[in-house]
């Protein structure tokens, strides 16, 4: 069991979550991820890493709430424990001396990818860090970010911030920043992650996806986490959860995630007076 | 002496009809009648060979032996003096191939039912109440970390616990029992009775710490500046699969995952409980082993249509125990025997629609003894299917291994260590049960995490390795 020292919503829909887990703080690693349970019938659902203070014993992590697990999350408040806490899990992201890094970041990854950036950066990498939401207010911790990378690039759905468009643009973006990245590493929803696989493939730049399957133990027993990555069958929890953008089977995966969408949402479209939270 | 009753007595059960429709063990066990008559069934051989047939040594004619005596309190203690774990052992070892095989009863009849008395006892005991207290013995000074809760931990936390060391068990999930918790379905072993067992470790002064993932929360080169040993039984890895085409479909599950949904998950319940398990109209499992046999009637018993377990073999080389597979006939489990699934077929959503397979035939006996199945070329045909269990067996958990520095590892990822005593290729650990071994039964895991406990023991009183004789 573990105490909650922060819950807030961030930006509309998504959330951070401070837990105290002084264990899980010190061997917290970026890239790496915890598994949560919001209660006692709730199920072990995988959070990103976003940061972690081995100081104050805590780790942070950035959440979209999508269905009845997540929504069960964005209730707690400061004080309130959840009784499972586990981690952290997850191979630690590679972090080398590549020269010139691109980080492309959505949704929770603009969380979980600072951590990869301090990391790169204090390898002595070029880091430079293009995040995206579909508007302005939608953005978090760009100014986290931009103290830590070399230049932070900014789109908008709608303009209403930086470049107008989605990552379809990545392409066009490297091109106008004169950006010539050695790797590209993507923590987004799977939708982004294979857009900028699909962007970065043509021009040969090695790109990094960090993988959100469906997970239970998280600790390499179930398999419910299996992908395709150049052929073979691969378990995010022990062999990922990062893989070679260009090798994954992103056609089988993104229906894999659609394996059980009716009965995660399905408790939420209940009227309120037989709701079981 | 009387004249030799060679009639075991049956254990009542929940009529199949019944029990299909819900997740209550289906073995009612003993009433105390049945178990004095059946336990008055023992010879008292001078040598039993039921003993040596057991992979913790019980104290068989004894427990018995009280029994028949009307003194159930005197046979518990004497189970418990080797055997953490009686009511789950009661209930899921093969006894048919260990202590009761070695029953001179079976040569002309039946064998005592040791498994069934030895549950009775367990159960007896939680019925009643525990007697009095084990005194717990002085603290040694020394302190052991085990990795697992499962089968092998329990034992090893169990035992020296009793010789006085300091025994934290770390266990990955939110529940103790490993596969007892996760695995093992409830209506096979409830689960509130390893909670007891779990409760009876920890009332001997083991601490538990669950969500704790050793290898990653703390390797195992961190515990070992506070431990003095390190006992590794972290248990079953990744999954196997046929490695055939369409196996990442939905609806196709490894019986790792079907099984953790509804036995650590509580998948059954949903959506009381909030995580979901596919109750699909007509499900193959694939295997002829106790999990497959767990996974076809969990199956059924979510409602089923139709439940098939697919086997290449025939039904003389099931490795299943053979009281689980008349349990899954009674219910209404189809056997494909001599069916080798070769593709599994999907809809353009990615969802799995049927399981094309292929006649074998038996041919010569292969290296494991049984006559290797074979391949008819043109017998293909399919299966209608919404759903696939794969239980074929598992690699060992990978992330001690990963993590370990300086620890061999065996081909197949195993931990290596010694039979006799548990001792790895790292000073101060020692590992045991299906981390070592690859998949085999709780009461194997048992036995080695007995061996280990006394290994370290020893290894911790600086008294000479025991002599590994009795086992």
């Amino acid at each position: 069991m573990v105490a909650i020292v922060e819950r807030r919503m961030i930006v509309p829909n998504v959330h951070l979550l401070t837990v105290e887990a002084p264990e899980v703080a010190e061997s917290a690693r970026p890239g790496n991820f915890v598994i949560v349970r919001p209660d006692e019938r709730g199920e072990r659902i995988p959070l990103t890493i976003a940061d972690w203070d081995t100081q104050a014993g805590t780790v942070t992590s950035i959440f979209v709430q999508v269905g009845a697990s997540t929504a069960k999350l964005a209730r707690l408040k400061a004080g309130d424990t959840v009784p499972s806490y586990a981690g952290p899990l997850g191979n630690e992201t590679e972090i080398g001396s590549f020269g010139t890094v691109l980080l492309v970041a959505g949704c929770y990854g603009l969380g979980s990818i600072l951590p990869i950036a301090r990391a790169l950066k204090e390898a002595g990498n070029e880091v430079y860090a293009l995040i995206e939401a579909r508007s302005s207010y939608l953005l978090y911790w760009a100014d986290r970010l931009q103290a830590v990378v070399d230049r932070l690039i900014v789109i908008t759905r709608d303009g209403s911030r930086g470049y107008k468009g989605h990552v379809t643009r990545l392409a066009e973006i490297l091109a106008l920043e004169r950006i010539e990245p050695d790797r590209v590493i993507a923590h987004a929803c799977t939708f982004q992650m294979m857009t900028v696989a699909a962007q970065t493939r043509p021009l040969g730049i090695k790109t990094i996806v960090s993988m959100n399957p469906i997970m239970i133990d998280g600790t390499g027993m179930c398999g419910v986490c299996r992908l395709t990555v150049a052929g073979e069958t691969k378990f995010a929890c022990v062999d990922g959860p990062e893989f070679d953008g260009h090798e994954v089977d992103w056609e089988e995966f993104l229906a894999r995630r659609e394996g059980y969408r009716a009965e995660e949402i399905e408790p939420l479209h209940r009227s309120g007076c037989e709701s079981r939270f | 002496m009387s004249k030799v009753d060679l009639v075991r007595r049956p254990m009542p059960k929940q009529e199949p009809a019944e029990r299909v429709r819900n997740f209550d063990e289906v073995a009612l066990g003993y009433t105390v009648e049945l178990a004095r008559e059946e336990a008055a069934r023992c010879l008292t051989c001078k040598k039993p060979g039921c003993v040596d047939g057991c992979p913790v040594a019980v104290d068989i004619p004894g427990f018995v032996g009280h029994i028949a005596a009307g003194d159930v309190r005197a046979a518990v203690r004497a189970v418990k003096q080797t055997n953490a774990l009686p009511a789950v052992c009661g209930r899921v070892c093969p006894q048919e191939e260990q202590c009761e095989r070695n029953c001179v009863l079976g040569k002309k009849g039946d064998p005592v039912a040791i498994g069934r008395l030895e549950r009775f006892v367990a159960d007896w005991e939680a019925a009643e109440g525990a007697g009095e207290p084990q005194p717990l013995p002085r603290p040694s000074g020394h302190a052991v970390a085990v990795v697992g809760s499962g089968p092998a931990g329990i034992t090893v936390a169990a035992d020296l616990a009793l010789r006085g060391h300091a025994v934290t068990m770390f266990e990955a999930l939110h529940e103790a029992g490993g596969v007892l918790t996760y695995g093992i379905p409830e209506f096979r072993l409830p689960k509130a009775i390893v909670r007891r067992e779990v409760d009876y470790v920890r009332s001997l002064g083991v601490e538990l710490r669950l969500d704790f993932v050793v290898g990653k929360t703390r390797t195992i080169e961190r515990l070992l500046e506070t431990f003095d040993a390190v006992f590794v039984g972290a248990g079953a890895g990744l999954p196997w699969f046929l490695d055939i085409p369409g196996e990442n479909l939905n609806g196709v599950f490894s019986a790792n995952e079907y099984l953790t949904r509804c036995n650590l998950m509580r998948g059954f319940r949903f959506p009381a409980f909030d995580t979901p398990l596919k109750r699909s109209a007509r499900v193959a499992v694939f295997g002829g082993g106790n999990v497959a046999m767990d996974s076809a009637r969990t199956a059924l018993r979510l409602g089923a249509d139709e439940v098939h377990i697919v086997y290449r073999r025939s039904k003389t080389e099931l490795p299943a125990r053979a009281e689980e597979v008349e349990n899954a006939e009674e219910e209404g489990v189809i056997f494909d025997f001599l069916t080798l699934p070769i593709r599994l077929i999907g809809d353009e959503r990615g969802w799995l629609t049927g399981i094309e397979c292929r006649r074998m035939e038996l041919g010569e006996p292969d290296a494991s003894g049984r006559r290797r199945p074979v391949e008819i070329p043109g017998s293909e045909f399919v299966m209608e299917m919404e759903a696939s269990v794969c239980a074929i067996g598992n690699s060992p958990n990978p992330l001690i291994p990963m993590t370990t520095p300086g620890l061999e590892v065996g081909k197949k990822g195993n931990i290596v260590a010694s039979e006799d005593t548990g001792a790895t290729s790292r000073a101060g650990v020692w590992a045991g049960g299906d981390v070592v071994t690859g998949a085999a039964t709780v009461i194997s895991a048992m036995g080695a995490g007995r061996r280990a406990a006394r290994s370290i023991d020893a290894a911790l009183s600086g008294a000479p390795e025991p002599s590994d004789s009795q086992t």
